[in-house]
């Protein structure tokens, strides 16, 4: 019943053009490979406040080295904000992702205008790297691609 | 013979203006950025020329204190001296930013007794005396001096060295100035210098801006290249410095102030000191 309801809910606040933004993660042949942590979020291109569209970390490793020990290697997110959000947030924070491509949906309260999506990922034992897409709202095709630690982030509506 | 030249040695690093020819003292912390209630600093301590490599003298844990975000002195923990360096934990177990360092301070100078000189301070207490060596004459501190003293030179001497880690979201508390001496308020939070970036800091001598100051920045990581990067900045009439990061990595700052406003008794002059150590994160 919940779920259903729970559906009803998204489906009434998505409005039919809702954006998202497919974030690729490459596989990477390395002899120790560990999931990268990842940092959406979307800052309005004049300047302003950064909001988070998802955060990936592992989020149930808790003790003495809990996963978000490492939040702040994703250093430009958290700066421009990360760093005073509440974690684990709902409908942010998530899991670490797979080598693959994974499509998150944006926020679709975002006012019409232009933003800048930032995609930052920093691996343990491995790179950082930040990407950044133009992205147009209403949402217009858009894409940039990462070079070591991101694939393609593609923004689609 | 040679624990006396060590303990010289140390004394005279501790002082707490030294001249421009004295090795640096810093304190070098493994991070100033953490997330999480459950992050530790590790921080090393040392006087040493080259930076962060300590290869000369360790330095002093008894006068190192920490403090909590909301200004509450937290606990120093694991301290250790080794041959070239100190090192001690601090557990950041609240969100915001810590202050860690040393506040010295103490008179030094002469006087005479029936045209004989005497020495006092620093704050180290007399030089040991060996049971050969003839008896100094020395007094510890300026309440010694007896009566019938003339010819009193004394200097006041006050220095900081402070480091800002914070973990979580920064905050502002541990910069509220003491009014009282060479301080740092920074207009750029230590938690967000970035590569690149212009970051601005005020200089204050007893809470008024210190003009016309002149720091010195230097990056660490001497030994590998041939320059050693040295900034030079003066503050503006407004006691503001800005320093912009030629690249990341950590950096150390340090300015000098004298003037004859010492605010002890008997002292005609004071030295004041400021030093800290600032981590420039890449863009």
């Amino acid at each position: 019943m919940k779920k259903t309801s729970l559906l009803i809910a998204g489906l009434a606040a998505t409005p039919a053009s809702a954006a998202s933004v497919s974030v690729t993660i490459p596989r990477l042949n390395v002899a120790e490979y560990h999931r990268p942590y990842v940092a959406i979020w979307v800052e309005p291109a004049t300047g302003g406040t950064a909001r988070t569209v998802a955060v990936w970390y592992d989020v149930k490793k808790g003790g003495n080295e809990p996963g978000t020990k490492w939040l702040h290697d994703l250093r430009s997110w958290w700066r421009k904000g990360g760093r005073s959000l509440k974690l684990p947030a709902d409908g942010v924070s998530g899991a670490t992702r797979a080598p693959g491509t994974h499509k998150v949906a944006l926020p679709a309260d975002l006012k019409p205008g232009q933003y800048t999506l930032y995609v930052e990922a920093a691996r343990e034992t491995g790179g950082r790297e930040i990407v950044s897409v133009p992205l147009t709202v209403p949402a217009k095709a858009a894409s940039a691609a990462g070079k070591s630690e991101l694939g393609a982030i593609t923004i689609s509506r | 013979m040679r624990i006396k030249t060590l303990l010289l040695t140390a004394a005279a690093l501790m002082t707490a203006t030294a001249p421009a020819t004295a090795h640096r003292q810093w304190l070098l912390p493994s991070a100033t950025i953490f997330s999480g209630t459950d992050a530790w600093v590790t921080v090393d301590g040392a006087a040493s020329n080259d930076l962060f490599f300590p290869d000369h003298q360790p330095m002093r844990l008894d006068t190192v204190k920490a403090w909590a975000p909301d200004g509450t002195e937290a606990t120093i923990q694991n301290g250790a001296t080794g041959r070239h360096r100190s090192t001690f934990d601090v557990k950041l177990d609240r969100e915001g930013t810590w202050k860690i360092g040393t506040a010295q301070s103490g008179v030094s100078g002469t006087f005479k007794v029936d045209g004989v000189e005497w020495r006092v301070g620093g704050r180290r207490g007399p030089p040991p005396v060996g049971a050969n060596a003839p008896q100094p004459n020395f007094v510890a501190s300026v309440d010694e001096i007896p009566a019938n003293a003339t010819d009193l030179k004394l200097t006041e001497s006050a220095s900081r060295n402070e480091i800002y880690v914070t973990t979580g979201a920064p905050t502002d508390t541990v910069f509220q100035p003491t009014n009282k001496g060479l301080e740092m308020v920074p207009l750029t939070h230590p938690s967000e210098l970035v590569a690149g970036e212009a970051a601005r800091f005020r200089f204050l001598v007893d809470g008024k801006p210190a003009t016309n100051l002149k720091l010195s920045v230097l990056p660490g990581g001497k030994r590998y290249r041939d320059d050693d990067g040295l900034m030079e900045i003066t503050t503006g009439a407004d006691g503001v410095a800005q320093v912009t990061w030629p690249q990341a990595g950590m950096f150390w700052l340090n300015t000098s102030y004298s003037d004859d406003k010492p605010s002890v008794a008997r002292a005609t002059a004071r030295r004041l000191s400021y030093t800290t150590t600032l981590e420039v994160m890449a863009p």
